[in-house]
């Protein structure tokens, strides 16, 4: 056993276990205040009102009851109803496919850029970021702009038949996905890209040297080397899109909504706080839910 | 479709006319060499003389301006990597960092659909000869550089390649490890009998490993030809110098000889030049306390390294460097005769500059 003030060496600098103990506990206090008080608390508060009572005007009566959760589950005064966990599993579904389909347009877009020369690598880049700079709500009304009847993508969409003559684009299930990937795409590209930027050629030249489809290709030489970048990617737009309410309540109408919707409605307009709560609360469980599967099903493929 | 190829030459590897630029510079100009089946080949020489790029043509990494390449009689010049029975031990070795070691050898053989009893008897084969049983299970960034290095070639042989490049497989290795492996690379070839093709910029590597081999310089094969023709006449200072040390000695025309700064020294054969070069290897300089009978020269001893088996002199006049046979040292300033004999002289073809 070492005694604890005996001298050691920090990266090159001489100081004791004791003392860098101290530094740590010194270091780590800002961040973990931080967390305590905008994260741990704030979540215990939602764990407590979600298990309480709604009064007749709003105010919480603090009484406990499950009541919340059976709601959310459910169960009515008037039998069982599949609406809220119909809005939950919609909510993922539109989650799961918002990442996907901006993984799948990130790619080619990550490896054009890396293939640009190197000065013109960082103007491309910069557009893919400019969107950032501008307000979500305005890129959602932007959409309805793009989207009007006068405009050909609604005139195309009418011709065929999807929607009717003279009718905008929205609000509907496309407009949803076009505003949410347009919203999350540059989440996925810019760690994805810093990832692809990295790739070492040499493991897919090995690949065709040993006969590799492409699909083996990618997912054998390219997927593994990038995974790093797409994980963070991946949780980046999975988590935010899971709670989205700007681009659904714009672009999706009352017959498209999310649960975010559905939380903002019960903190607002409805003013039941304890539903939101329990609402919050099983959007918070089913993004635990769907994160621990990417890690699982990642897992297999991750570079160690 | 190829009248003009050498019927012998055809079951092994043929380059024709190859060239190939990158923008500006031009990295293979007119290449043309022949390798025989189960030939152990060599490509030398330094960094940026197009060795590299000559491999990855073979390998169908990178496409030929012009010229042709032939596999066993075949013209496989247009053919994708992937349909080329070649296969590459990467410089980096390029093992794929999320499998095992296992599956990394097996990784050729998946791409092909093999059946999974014929993988595992082919893989566990290749294991056991390049010895890594004992790490079929671990992943490559738990070995060593000497393991990593004998998993990519045992992933490259799984596949039974009718040619196997070799892209300076032992850079990354400490010196010690570097000599035994090339002499297991030796043995391995000879008992496999492949066509090996070894790109390198070591000399004692090519001179170890190889049955033939070419020199290359700025694009161009300099000479090519076994370790022995190559090393004992060289034909331009340039490959001299470069396939181990050489005593350069500028001179010119004489009857009978050349005339130096040393004096007069006999030739057993007349250059064709009027003024040019004269080699002899350090270890071919006869030294001793009497006058020889032909080309002696009186040096005086300015420095002596110490080499382990011998040990090098440099004398004045010149300076030369002369490699003694023995332990016998001769400390600095003393004077000695040395013997240029005209049997180890070589007249080297290029031009004085």
């Amino acid at each position: 056993m070492k005694r604890a003030d005996s001298v050691i060496t920090w990266y090159g600098e001489l100081t004791t276990r004791q003392q860098l103990l101290k530094r740590g506990a010194l270091l780590l206090t800002p961040g973990m205040f931080w967390l305590m008080l905008f994260l741990v608390l704030p979540g215990l508060v939602l764990v407590v009102v979600s298990v309480v009572t709604r009064g007749a005007y709003g105010q919480l009566e603090w009484t406990f009851t499950l009541e919340n959760y059976k709601r959310l589950a459910g169960y009515t005064l008037f039998g069982w109803t599949p609406d809220y966990l119909m809005i939950l599993w919609r909510s993922v579904v539109v989650a799961f496919f918002t990442t996907l389909v901006s993984v799948i347009l990130s790619y080619p877009l990550c490896f054009f850029i890396a293939g640009r020369p190197e000065r013109s690598r960082y103007m491309w880049l910069t557009l893919v970021i400019i969107p950032f700079w501008t307000n979500m709500v305005i890129r959602a009304y932007a959409w309805f702009l793009i989207l009007s009847p006068e405009l050909p993508f609604a005139r195309l969409a009418a011709m065929f038949g999807f929607i009717p003559d003279g009718a905008p684009l929205y609000p509907n299930a496309f407009a949803v996905y076009l505003g949410m990937v347009s919203m999350f795409l540059p989440f996925v590209t810019l760690p994805l890209y810093a990832s692809v930027e990295r790739l070492d050629w040499a493991l897919v030249e090995a690949a065709q040297d040993l006969y590799a489809s492409r699909f083996r290709t990618f997912t054998q030489a390219i997927l593994p080397q990038t995974m790093p970048g797409l994980s963070v990617g991946v949780i980046l737009t999975f988590v935010p899109a899971m709670g989205m309410f700007v681009v659904p309540d714009l672009l999706g109408g009352a017959k498209y909504m999310l649960v975010g919707n559905l939380i903002q409605q019960q903190f607002g307009t409805s003013r039941d706080w304890p539903f939101g709560a329990a609402i919050s609360m099983g959007l918070m469980v089913l993004t635990m839910i769907g994160l621990q599967i990417y890690r699982r099903k990642g897992k297999e493929i991750e570079v160690i | 479709m190829n009248q003009n190829l050498n019927p012998t030459t055809d079951l092994g590897l043929t380059v024709k006319h190859i060239y190939k630029q990158f923008g500006d510079v031009i990295a293979l100009d007119d290449v043309t060499l022949n390798v025989a089946p189960g030939e152990f080949f060599t490509l030398l020489g330094p960094s940026g003389c197009g060795k590299t790029t000559l491999l990855r043509i073979i390998a169908g990494l990178e496409l030929a301006d012009s010229g042709q390449v032939f596999i066993g009689g075949e013209d496989i010049t247009r053919l994708p990597a992937i349909k080329r029975q070649v296969n590459t031990v990467f410089q980096s070795y390029a093992l794929f960092p999320h499998l095992t070691i296992y599956e990394n050898i097996a990784f050729g053989l998946r791409s092909r659909k093999f059946p999974d009893a014929e993988i595992k008897k082919r893989v566990n084969r290749r294991l056991e000869m390049l010895d890594l049983s004992a790490m079929a299970q671990r992943h490559p960034h738990q070995l060593s550089g000497g393991q990593k290095q004998r998993v990519a070639l045992a992933r490259a042989l799984v596949n039974e390649p009718d040619v196997l490049l070799l892209d300076e497989p032992m850079s990354a290795l400490d010196a010690r490890l570097r000599a035994q492996v090339q002499e297991d690379l030796r043995r391995l070839q000879r008992k496999l009998g492949r066509t090996f093709i070894l790109v390198t910029h070591d000399q004692s590597e090519a001179l170890v490993c190889s049955d033939r081999l070419a020199v290359m310089r700025q694009g161009r094969v300099v000479q090519c030809g076994t370790p022995e023709e190559v090393y004992d006449n060289p034909t331009d200072s340039f490959v001299a110098k470069f396939l181990g040390a050489a005593n350069l000695i500028p001179c010119t025309k004489a009857p009978g000889g050349v005339q130096t700064a040393f004096g007069f020294l006999a030739l057993d054969k007349e250059p064709a030049w009027q003024a040019g070069t004269v080699a002899i290897r350090p270890e071919w300089v006869g030294i001793g306390d009497k006058e020889p009978e032909r080309n002696g020269i009186r040096a005086r001893v300015t420095e002596i390294v110490y080499r382990g088996t011998n040990f090098d002199l440099w004398l004045e006049p010149g300076p030369l460097r002369v490699r003694t046979s023995s332990y016998r040292r001769i400390d600095p300033g003393r004077e000695v005769w040395l013997e240029l004999a005209p049997k180890e002289l070589v007249i080297l073809e290029d031009e004085a500059r």
